[in-house]
C-alpha cells in the first residue's frame, strides 16, 4: 500500500502529473471574484466563505477523472485488480494520493487567499479546520464517481454530474463553519456534521468504489 | 498435483457465450498454448481465470494467490523509469529482487531509462519481467510476444522455461511459434458456443436486463 501511494504521489509530481494544476484554478477564482463584484469590503467579506468553499469544491473536481483513469488506459488497473492488495485498500489509498496532492495544498493556501477576499481575522483557524476536515470527504467521493465512470471515454462531464450532488451537504456545512467564525457565532454544530460526513464517507465509500470498479473491469 | 483446474466452463463476452464446456487441468512443470481464431474467447477465457470477470457456469479450482496476469497493455507508467515501474510492482507483491528479472529481459543497460522514452519492445520485455517479480507459480499470458524481435521471444522463452523448471506453469494465448516443444496445445475451436436460444443458455448477469 506504501508502494502504491509513493508511486502515485511520484506520478502527481512528475512531468505531466497535474499537480498544482488545482492550486492555481483555486487562486484564479479567488483572484478574480474581487474584480467581479467589486472590491467594496463588506459585500467581499459577507460572500468570503462561500467563494472559498465553492472554490475549493470546484478545484477539487477538476483532478478526479485522473484518479483511475489513467491506469486503466495503461493496463495497471487490471494488474492491481489481481495483485494481493485488496482493492478497495487500492481506492482508499489513491484518494488519500488525490487529497495529498490537491486537498492539502488548498488547506494550506485558503487563509492567504482569504485575505484577498476580506475574510474577517475570527473565520481563519476555523476556514483550515473545515478544509482540513471537509477536503479528505471530496477526495473520497471523487474516487467513487472516478470509479464509475472509469471505463469512458471523456467520463469527467458524467463524473462532475454524479459527484455534484454528493457533494453537496460538505459544502453546505463547510461553508456554513466558515460563515458562523465570521460573525462570531459558535460553529460546532456545522463542524460535527461536517466530521461526521467526512467519517462516515471514509468508512462506507472504498467498499462502493471498488465494487465499481469490479464492475468495470469486466 | 495441478495448479489449477476448470471443469464445464463457460465465459461471455459482450454478454454473449463464446466458449462453453471447457474441462483442462495445468500442473506445476506444464505449460500450455491456447490457440484459436480471433474471436475464439482466449483473452476472454484468460481474463476470467484471473478473477477480472465471472464464468457464466463452472468451475475453476485453484490455490489462492497463485495467478500472475499479463494482458495486451503492460501496465507500465510512462513518466517513472524501468526500475521504478519494476520495483513498484515487487513492493506490491512482497518484494523480491528485481535484479534477476531486469537481467532476464536484458533491460538492465535500460534500468535508468524512463518508460516514455522505450521502444514498443522494450516496454513489452518490460511488462514480461513483471512476472518474475510477482513470485505467483500460474502465469496467464496474453499474446506475450507482440512486437518482440526473434532474440527476445527467445529470451522470453527461456525465462518461461526456467520458470516451468522451478514448479510454475503457464497458460499462453498466442499466434506464433515460441520454441517451446514440451508445451501441449488447447484449440478453443471445439469449445466454441453453439448458436442456439439465448433464454436456454444465458451469459449471465445482464442477461436479467435483457
Amino acid at each position: 500500500m506504501k508502494a502504491l501511494l509513493l508511486r502515485d504521489l511520484r506520478l502527481a509530481v512528475r512531468a505531466g502529473g497535474g499537480f498544482g494544476l488545482s492550486l492555481v484554478f483555486f487562486l484564479i477564482l479567488c483572484t478574480l471574484v474581487p474584480f467581479g463584484v467589486g472590491a467594496e469590503g463588506g459585500q467581499l467579506s459577507r460572500i468570503a466563505p462561500g467563494i472559498l468553499w465553492v472554490g475549493a469544491l470546484l478545484a477539487c473536481l477538476l483532478s478526479l477523472d485522473r484518479i483511475f483513469a489513467l491506469d486503466h488506459e495503461d493496463g495497471s488497473l487490471d494488474l492491481l485488480a489481481t495483485a494481493p492488495l485488496p482493492l478497495e485498500g487500492a481506492v482508499a489509498i489513491k484518494a488519500l494520493a488525490h487529497w495529498l496532492t490537491t486537498g492539502l495544498p488548498l488547506v494550506v493556501f485558503a487563509p492567504l487567499l482569504g485575505v484577498l477576499l476580506h475574510l474577517p481575522t475570527a473565520a481563519y483557524p476555523l476556514l483550515v479546520l473545515s478544509l482540513a476536515l471537509g477536503t479528505p470527504a471530496l477526495s473520497m467521493l471523487g474516487a467513487f464517481g472516478a470509479a464509475i465512470t472509469v471505463g469512458l471515454r471523456r467520463g469527467g462531464l458524467l463524473l462532475s454530474l454524479l459527484v455534484l450532488p454528493l457533494y453537496v451537504p460538505t459544502l453546505i456545512f463547510g461553508a456554513e463553519v466558515v460563515r458562523r467564525g465570521a460573525v462570531g457565532a459558535d460553529p460546532t454544530t456545522p463542524l460535527v456534521f461536517l466530521a461526521g460526513i467526512t467519517l462516515a464517507t471514509l468508512a462506507l465509500v472504498p467498499f462502493a468504489a471498488a465494487a465499481a470498479l469490479r464492475v468495470n473491469l469486466r | 498435483m495441478s495448479l489449477i483446474s476448470v471443469r464445464g466452463l463457460a465465459v461471455a463476452r459482450g454478454g454473449l457465450r463464446v466458449i462453453e464446456g471447457l474441462d483442462f487441468e495445468l500442473g506445476a512443470g506444464q505449460a500450455i498454448v491456447l490457440r484459436g481464431p480471433n474471436g475464439a474467447g482466449k483473452t476472454t477465457l484468460l481474463r476470467c481465470l484471473a478473477g477480472l470477470q465471472p464464468a457464466v457456469t463452472g468451475q475453476i479450482e485453484c490455490p489462492p494467490d497463485s495467478i500472475a496476469y499479463a494482458g495486451h497493455a503492460d501496465g507500465l507508467k510512462p513518466a517513472l523509469t524501468v526500475t521504478e515501474n519494476l520495483e513498484f510492482w515487487s513492493a506490491v507483491f512482497g518484494g523480491p529482487d528485481i535484479a534477476p528479472a531486469l537481467a532476464a529481459m536484458n533491460l538492465t543497460d535500460l534500468a535508468a531509462r524512463p518508460a516514455h522514452a522505450l521502444s514498443a519492445g522494450q516496454k513489452r520485455r518490460l511488462g514480461l519481467a513483471r512476472l518474475m517479480v510477482t513470485g505467483r507459480p500460474v502465469w496467464l499470458l496474453d499474446e506475450p510476444t507482440v512486437s518482440l524481435d526473434q532474440g527476445s521471444v527467445a529470451l522470453f522463452a527461456t525465462m518461461l522455461r526456467d520458470h516451468l523448471a522451478q514448479g510454475g506453469a503457464a497458460l499462453i494465448a498466442t499466434h506464433i511459434d515460441l520454441g517451446l516443444p514440451e508445451a501441449q496445445v488447447l484449440d478453443l475451436a471445439p469449445y466454441r458456443a453453439r448458436p442456439g436460444l439465448r433464454q436456454d443458455r444465458p451469459a449471465g448477469f445482464n442477461e436479467a436486463f435483457a
